[in-house]
């Protein structure tokens, strides 16, 4: 674990959410297999990557564009799990799209986060696109596009990359590479071994962390955030990790890799390394640990509860918000 | 009120709106320092600075993708795609998120955008920069498009279109840009999108068209008025929403209709138009449905024989609405 800044109040907030995040994506599998929830994709694996970077940011008020993987992302930067839950079961009131999309596609005004859609990379000239009002406006905000490496395949991340390196823009370009874009591995993606690499070719700086320690995370993330508020402009963060699970419910993993690279994966778990790290430096008591559980419990069984219980939208809907 | 070309009309406006509105940015391929490969931008960025309107790189998914993003986040954003032919890298950007944004998201964002485009033919542009692509949009929901005919309307439109706060495509036919002049009022003022105007009074056949092709049917009118043949004129204005109204209200006047566009025949607007009068107005008509338009080859020759005999002229509209007159 790094050696950080990160006050021990801020490191059992960051573990709160990581665990909350696998709590509810456990509960999405099993409403899932139970027949109670029609697909699921999970954030399983990348909870440091993502409530590390989250917490960097001036959460809510800093914009956020995510992909279908952040479930532990929106979760750190103010989505409530009732909300999630909601998303996952298309309810009426999913605050996402009120059921119009499929599950984690998220989007909240609330807290900064742009909605999104399935073709990959789009969010990348979005975040370009906010940034450059906030440039503008001088509003003091920064946006962050999170996304697989597998989508830095399409030409929509190299224009968002180079129209942000142009303009010197308040961005922050956030790879989540865990090795696989559903069944395909990176190295069929690209020549080069990192997502990084591709930073030089457009005048900014490549950052690789360990995207399993959130607090290596926060701390790159940190940095980039400052960086894009001085004006320097954009950066390019790659975060390695690993997901655990099939790329979506309706997906099996065997078919394309090995139960051996996942093991060993898993001893790396980020959520029982950095429960070991806060357990093992006195930043959480094992009372406190054990109180969070449950409340982690409790919060999980509420928002499932909840959502069911939730009414789903009226036909009579279908046809609003076309247009303004 | 002074006379201007099309052209003229809306630089006039774009300037007008920057003035009036701070939060409204122009950027495209060399609409700043160049003013635009067609001046229509020329002048601004010396006025408004680099900030406000920017030179933006080559890529147009980039520049869609950014609006949206800049929209999102409070600036009034008018890109301008240097000709219509190049939107296509963008489409993704256009049809699935900025039409798709208040939709997927509940009606929690909106996306307050307007995207000039140069379109249309008869300029010897030849496949890439001559195209007349509406169609395309006008199939979307949650897009709204528009085309002027008339210096006049291209000021009033256009300010509508930056105050709308949905995206709305904006399409400027070239051969309009220095041939067409009419009077236009120095005050601001707005002509509702999804309102078409009726530019001249018939009765004996009605040619329901938007864009260039109003002015070639206006031509067109006055020849056929020396031969006894009275014809009406609908401008569109916009082709999504289309005023239905008053579609169905000229239809069912003269009982003959002649639907005119550029675009090529097949899926055009012209489909659309007749569709809307065979399901709601058939009763009413003296004559079948008759439709003038682009023929259907992927795009306009360059090559001068071939590209006259793709276009649409005013000869043509007048010869077809003689035969529908006839019938």
């Amino acid at each position: 674990m790094a050696d950080n800044s990160v006050t021990p109040e801020l490191q059992k907030d960051i573990y709160y959410h990581m665990a909350l995040a696998r709590a509810l994506d456990d509960r999405m599998w099993i409403l899932n297999r139970q027949g109670r929830a029609p697909v699921v994709y999970s954030s399983n694996g990348h909870e440091a990557a993502q409530v590390g970077s989250a917490f960097a940011l001036n959460r809510g008020e800093d914009w956020i564009v995510p992909y279908y993987r952040d479930l532990a992302l929106v979760l750190a930067y103010g989505m409530t799990p009732r909300e999630i839950m909601l998303h996952l079961l298309g309810k009426a009131d999913d605050p996402n799209s009120g059921g119009r999309q499929m599950p984690a596609h998220w989007g909240l005004k609330r807290r900064h986060i742009l909605t999104t859609g399935s073709v990959v990379a789009t969010q990348d000239i979005h975040a370009a696109g906010l940034a450059l009002a906030s440039k503008i406006l001088k509003d003091g905000r920064v946006s962050v596009a999170y996304f697989g490496e597998g989508s830095t395949s399409q030409g929509e991340f190299h224009e968002a990359l180079n129209f942000a390196a142009v303009h010197k823009l308040p961005v922050i370009f956030f790879n989540e590479n865990n090795g696989y874009a559903i069944s395909v591995p990176a190295r069929k993606q690209m020549a080069v071994m990192d997502v990084a690499a591709r930073a030089s070719g457009y005048g900014m700086p490549g950052v690789i962390v360990d995207g399993n320690d959130p607090l290596k995370v926060y701390e790159v993330t940190r940095q980039a955030r400052e960086r894009a508020l001085a004006g320097e402009g954009p950066t390019l963060i790659e975060a390695k990790t690993y997901r655990f699970v099939p790329h979506s419910s309706d997906d099996d993993d065997r078919a394309y890799r090995s139960r051996e690279e996942v093991a060993e994966w898993k001893k790396r778990d980020p959520l029982t390394t950095f429960e070991k790290y806060v357990l093992e430096n006195q930043i959480l008591s094992a009372d406190e640990h054990a109180a969070m559980q449950k409340k982690i419990k409790e919060t999980v069984n509420d928002a499932t509860d909840f959502a069911e219980k939730a009414a789903l939208p009226d036909p009579s809907t279908l046809e609003l918000h076309v247009y303004h | 009120m002074a006379v201007m070309t099309y052209l003229e009309a809306i630089r006039e406006t774009l300037r007008q709106e920057l003035r009036r509105d701070n939060r409204i940015i122009i950027y495209g391929e060399d609409v700043g320092v160049r003013g635009g490969v067609f001046r229509v931008t020329e002048g601004l960025q010396a006025e408004f600075g680099e900030e406000r309107v920017i030179d933006s790189p080559l890529a147009e998914a980039a520049i869609i993708g950014t609006a949206i993003g800049a929209a999102v986040n409070g600036l009034r954003p008018v890109p301008e795609i240097q000709f219509a032919d190049f939107i296509f890298p963008a489409i993704n950007q256009i049809v699935q998120e900025a039409a798709r944004i208040r939709y997927r998201s509940n009606g929690d964002f909106g996306v307050p955008l307007v995207i000039r485009a140069p379109f249309g033919g008869g300029v010897h542009g030849a496949l890439y920069h001559s195209q007349s692509v509406e169609a395309f949009f006008a199939h979307v929901p949650g897009l709204k498009v528009v085309i002027p005919a008339t210096p006049y309307d291209a000021k009033g439109l256009l300010a509508s279109a930056i105050q709308d706060e949905d995206p709305v495509l904006y399409f400027e036919h070239k051969a309009a840009y220095r041939s067409l002049k009419g009077e236009v009022p120095d005050e601001r003022y707005l002509i509702p999108i999804g309102k078409a105007d009726l530019k001249r009074e018939g009765k004996d056949l009605s040619i329901i068209t938007y864009g260039l092709m109003v002015s070639y049917a206006q031509r067109a009118a006055e020849t056929l008025d020396k031969e006894g043949i009275s014809v009406e004129i609908l401008d569109l204005r916009t082709i999504r929403p289309l005023d239905v109204e008053a579609i169905l209200d000229t239809a069912k006047k003269t009982g003959r209709v002649l639907v005119v566009h550029e675009d090529n025949l097949t899926g055009g607007i012209g489909g659309e138009v007749s569709a809307l009068i065979a399901e709601h107005a058939l009763f009413y008509l003296d004559a079948p449905i008759m439709r003038l338009a682009g023929p259907d080859v992927p795009a306009m020759p360059y090559s001068p024989p071939l590209e006259h005999a793709f276009m649409v002229t005013p000869d043509k509209i007048a010869e077809a609405a003689r035969k529908l007159a006839k019938f």
